[in-house]
């Protein structure tokens, strides 16, 4: 195994849902599809936000796209005009995922280009 | 096969786009969309303060069509624009004018009301309709006296209804994103009320294209592979009438259309993909198919929805109270650090002075504003930008907090600057009451006027 960073073998856009956000997390091919729906749970997704997301984390699958759909409850400090925060609409979720470090088996190479994403 | 591109994802994006759209290559439709949640109380604002009613709408929209009439005339490009806001019937009015003035006699601009129940509120109420927040079943009757907008997400169908009359240009106030799309393919290739699949694969392109140049480079994770950001292409949307699409571009313009583009407009905003509701369909996003079918063109297919629901979504804002934010760039050696004594000063002068608010908030840019602790690595930036905020009820507690900033810059650590643009002062925080009406209670009014 060799640990990654998601953007090298994903890529993602996340937005508001109320006061909550959305990432979508989508594999560049059918293996690491396959990495993303055995790595990246719910639950690391929550621990890996930290206090940025207060509510829990949903997962939903969607293979025709090779994506996972996560939905960080309570995550915009009000939502909308209601938060204080810099980011108040989530839109830098899906690069802080991107962040996120994965276990990779040692013979998996990921698509060229995203080494400096 | 019909042609229709959306110019404009949001009030506020590029004033440009939709003239080049117009310009750059054939076009049935230009759709226009101007109105984010936040958008429909200012505009509920400006109408109230405003006596002669002429205000409440997108004003952009009628410098647009002051700029592109001629040539929608010429290439007969049909326009549909949620620029309506909280007052179509005036930004119909100005858009007839503006056609007068150029002469365009005998064309005909719709509109589609029905959407702004603010002034039912209490009789849909009284119907027993608790319109209860989506979110935590709460009553509405807890924030009643301070909304300040509702709006229906309407049925595509009105706007197909406008097309039917005749209409060139559509004015619409609230209604779905995707919708702007739906109802001229509605209308084109005369699809019915029940037609679920058809109604479900033009949601998808709908969507797809909803928030401009999302679609075709902006915003996309791959941002080295995009090229000509300054002359990026805004989408256009290639329609069948078996409910086949092609999402694409006009040639020579920047950006990029690939599968990897679409399947991030795809997830954006995205909930239980199985469930993509709107008023007219119930569409699902795991049926779609996508496949690069040539240069900048990705066909999507296979696209399958389910019977509407019987509710359509409203959107209530509220009054929240008052907020403020301010910003100051702490430098040099240590920068880090000596933002949190700033920040801690400021708080504890202001605690001194007897005052305490609803809510406070402390960020450093620079250093995990946005990531938290995220990525950060261990190498100590030069320069942060500390932001801090309040929210309260008591809007002069808000204004005393924006007086406690700038004194940080002589009376704080070393290396404090950024202090432009005055005292933030209080402005109103808006919050948003998601709530279901049942369609029963939601009357659509399509009206044609002709020049």
């Amino acid at each position: 195994m060799k640990r990654m960073r998601l953007h090298r073998l994903a890529h993602a856009r996340s937005g508001d849902k109320g006061d909550g956000s959305n990432v979508g997390l989508i594999a560049y091919d059918d293996r690491g599809y396959g990495i993303l729906r055995s790595e990246v749970t719910a639950e690391r997704v929550k621990t890996h936000f930290g206090d940025i997301v207060r509510g829990q984390v949903d997962r939903y699958e969607v293979p025709n796209l090779r994506a996972l759909n996560f939905i960080l409850h309570d995550s915009l400090g009000g939502g909308g005009s209601a938060s204080l925060r810099t980011d108040a609409q989530g839109k830098t979720h899906g690069m802080a995922l991107l962040l996120m470090e994965v276990d990779v088996p040692d013979d998996y190479t990921p698509p060229a280009g995203a080494e400096h994403a | 096969m019909i042609r229709i591109a959306n110019g404009q994802g949001f009030w506020g994006d590029s004033i440009d786009a939709p003239v080049r759209l117009v310009k750059e290559g054939p076009l049935d439709y230009l759709t226009l969309d101007y109105l984010a949640e936040v958008t429909m109380s200012i505009m509920q604002k400006l109408k109230r303060r405003d006596p002669e009613g002429r205000s409440g709408y997108a004003t952009d929209f009628v410098d647009l069509i002051r700029r592109i009439l001629p040539d929608l005339l010429e290439k007969n490009v049909r326009v549909v624009a949620n620029a309506g806001g909280v007052n179509p019937g005036a930004c119909v009015k100005a858009v007839c004018a503006v056609a007068r003035d150029a002469g365009a006699r005998g064309l005909k601009v719709g509109m589609v009301l029905g959407d702004d129940i603010l002034d039912r509120l209490d009789e849909i109420l009284a119907e027993g309709v608790s319109l209860a927040n989506m979110d935590d079943g709460r009553p509405l009757s807890e924030v009643r006296d301070r909304v300040l907008a509702a709006n229906v997400y309407m049925s595509a169908f009105p706007i197909a209804g406008a097309l039917d009359l005749g209409a060139s240009i559509v004015v619409t106030g609230r209604g779905t994103d995707p919708g702007l799309v739906v109802g001229p393919l509605a209308h084109e290739f005369k699809w019915g009320r029940d037609d679920w699949n058809h109604l479900a694969a033009a949601t998808v392109p709908g969507h797809i294209i909803e928030c401009g140049a999302q679609c075709t480079g902006g915003n996309f994770s791959r941002w080295w592979e995009v090229p000509g950001w300054d002359h990026l292409g805004y989408p256009v949307v290639e329609a069948e009438p078996d409910g086949s699409f092609t999402i694409t571009k006009h040639d020579d313009t920047g950006g990029l259309v690939t599968v990897d583009t679409v399947s991030e407009q795809l997830v954006y905003e995205m909930g239980n993909p199985a469930s993509y509701i709107t008023p007219d369909v119930v569409a699902d996003f795991t049926s779609i198919r996508l496949e690069q079918a040539g240069k900048d063109r990705v066909a999507v297919t296979g696209v399958t929805g389910r019977p509407a629901t019987d509710t359509c979504k409203v959107s209530i804002s509220y009054l929240a109270g008052y907020s403020a934010v301010g910003q100051l760039t702490v430098s040099g050696p240590n920068a880090l650090e000596k933002a949190r004594v700033a920040a801690s000063a400021l708080w504890g002068r202001l605690k001194r002075a007897g005052l305490t608010f609803e809510e406070t908030h402390t960020e450093f840019v620079g250093a995990g504003a946005c990531h938290g602790r995220i990525g950060r690595g261990s190498a100590a930036p030069v320069e942060v930008v500390m932001r801090v905020g309040v929210k309260d009820a008591d809007q002069k507690k808000v204004d005393r907090f924006g007086k406690e900033i700038a004194p940080l810059v002589t009376s704080g650590p070393p290396g404090i600057t950024g202090f432009a643009g005055g005292r933030p002062r209080a402005t109103e925080v808006i919050a948003f009451w998601p709530a279901l009406i049942p369609k029963g209670l939601v009357r659509a009014d399509v009206r044609v006027e002709e020049v």
